[in-house]
């Protein structure tokens, strides 16, 4: 199990790229950190998430 | 610097919080802090910098005040409207704190002129509507080494973080690059709520006393989110900057803003 923002999902083996397909994000403007660390976006096809990552999304809105 | 009797009154409140004090009020009326855009963000974070004391608020925008501005960027008034956003501001400020010393950079900020505005002060806020905007003065205060509030809302929703050079991710760590423009969404095209708008702004000014005193625990590595709807808010920990990061990274790819001015340049299909 991954845990994504404080909840598990079953997606081990998928790359973080394979994972937000699946969702509604919008891959421009959200972060995405793996065990404490950023993960670049050029980086979203090769990772590949773990049983036992924790991964946080957070989404930016550009407005003011 | 002596208080006078007026400002003693003025400021009683802040002389009973122990992270303040005397000493800490001192401090506030001798700092300054620029907000870049006298909008939604903006209007929040300057009341609040300029209830508080900051001493020299400079303010940064090229519009002028529009009805239809109104509804969240309360520091306008109805009857400003077609008055420029910097005067308006500066009207409001002297009304509620005679102390503060006012500057107005009347003018956009572009690769050109922002370094040398920035320069000026101890600390920036980034009130605009924007990420092209975001970005350039994201980049022009980590080049510059200058500490600044990031913060965006669209709709109900909104976030912050504090960027302290050397201490944590800019928004650069965080985004990678501005966001194409059929990804995004302004104000105008997607609405906004003032309220919303108010709570995010008034972190900005929190963020801005919090840093000019020392105290606190700043939203550097962190990431503050609100979403008013469902009313839920969260603050994300990404505590390390991204070593591959284009300018704050160990190799960074932009070392002058003029070298990387495209990326700036208003792409979002506005109304």
């Amino acid at each position: 199990m991954v845990i994504i923002n404080g909840n598990e999902f079953d997606v081990s083996g998928k790359t973080i790229a394979q994972y937000l397909g699946e969702t509604n994000y919008s891959t421009a403007r959200i972060a995405v950190e793996r065990n404490g660390e950023i993960v670049p976006k050029s980086q979203y096809d090769t990772v590949i998430l773990n049983d036992g990552d924790t991964v946080e999304i957070v989404s930016f809105v550009g407005g003011g | 610097m002596v208080l006078g009797q007026e400002q003693a009154q003025r400021y009683a409140r802040h002389f009973v919080l122990k992270e303040i004090g005397v000493s800490g009020q001192k401090k506030l009326l001798q700092s300054s802090v620029l907000v870049i855009g006298a909008g939604a963000l903006g209007s929040a974070a300057i009341i609040y910098l300029a209830a508080a004391g900051v001493g020299t608020i400079g303010i940064a925008d090229y519009d002028e005040v529009e009805i239809s501005n109104l509804q969240r960027q309360v520091i306008h008034k109805t009857e400003r409207t077609g008055m420029k956003k910097t005067a308006s501001a500066e009207l409001t400020i002297r009304e509620l704190n005679p102390d503060i010393n006012v500057r107005l950079h009347d003018e956009k900020v572009t690769t050109d002129n922002i370094t040398d505005i920035i320069s000026m002060y101890d600390f920036v806020i980034d009130g605009t509507d924007r990420f092209e905007t975001k970005f350039l003065i994201n980049d022009a205060c980590v080049l510059a080494e200058i500490p600044y509030s990031h913060a965006g809302v669209v709709r109900f929703e909104g976030q912050a973080m504090t960027y302290v050079p050397k201490k944590g991710p800019c928004l650069r760590c965080l985004l990678g690059s501005v966001p194409p423009p059929q990804e995004t969404l302004t104000c105008s095209q997607a609405g906004v709520l003032g309220a919303v708008t108010g709570i995010v702004g008034s972190v900005q000014a929190l963020e801005a006393i919090k840093y000019l005193l020392g105290t606190g625990n700043l939203l550097t590595g962190r990431v503050f989110t609100i979403d008013g709807l469902d009313m839920v808010s969260k603050v994300t920990t990404i505590p390390h900057s991204d070593p591959d990061c284009a300018v704050c990274g160990t190799e960074p790819s932009i070392l002058s803003l003029k070298d990387n001015k495209e990326e700036y340049e208003i792409k979002s299909c506005t109304i």
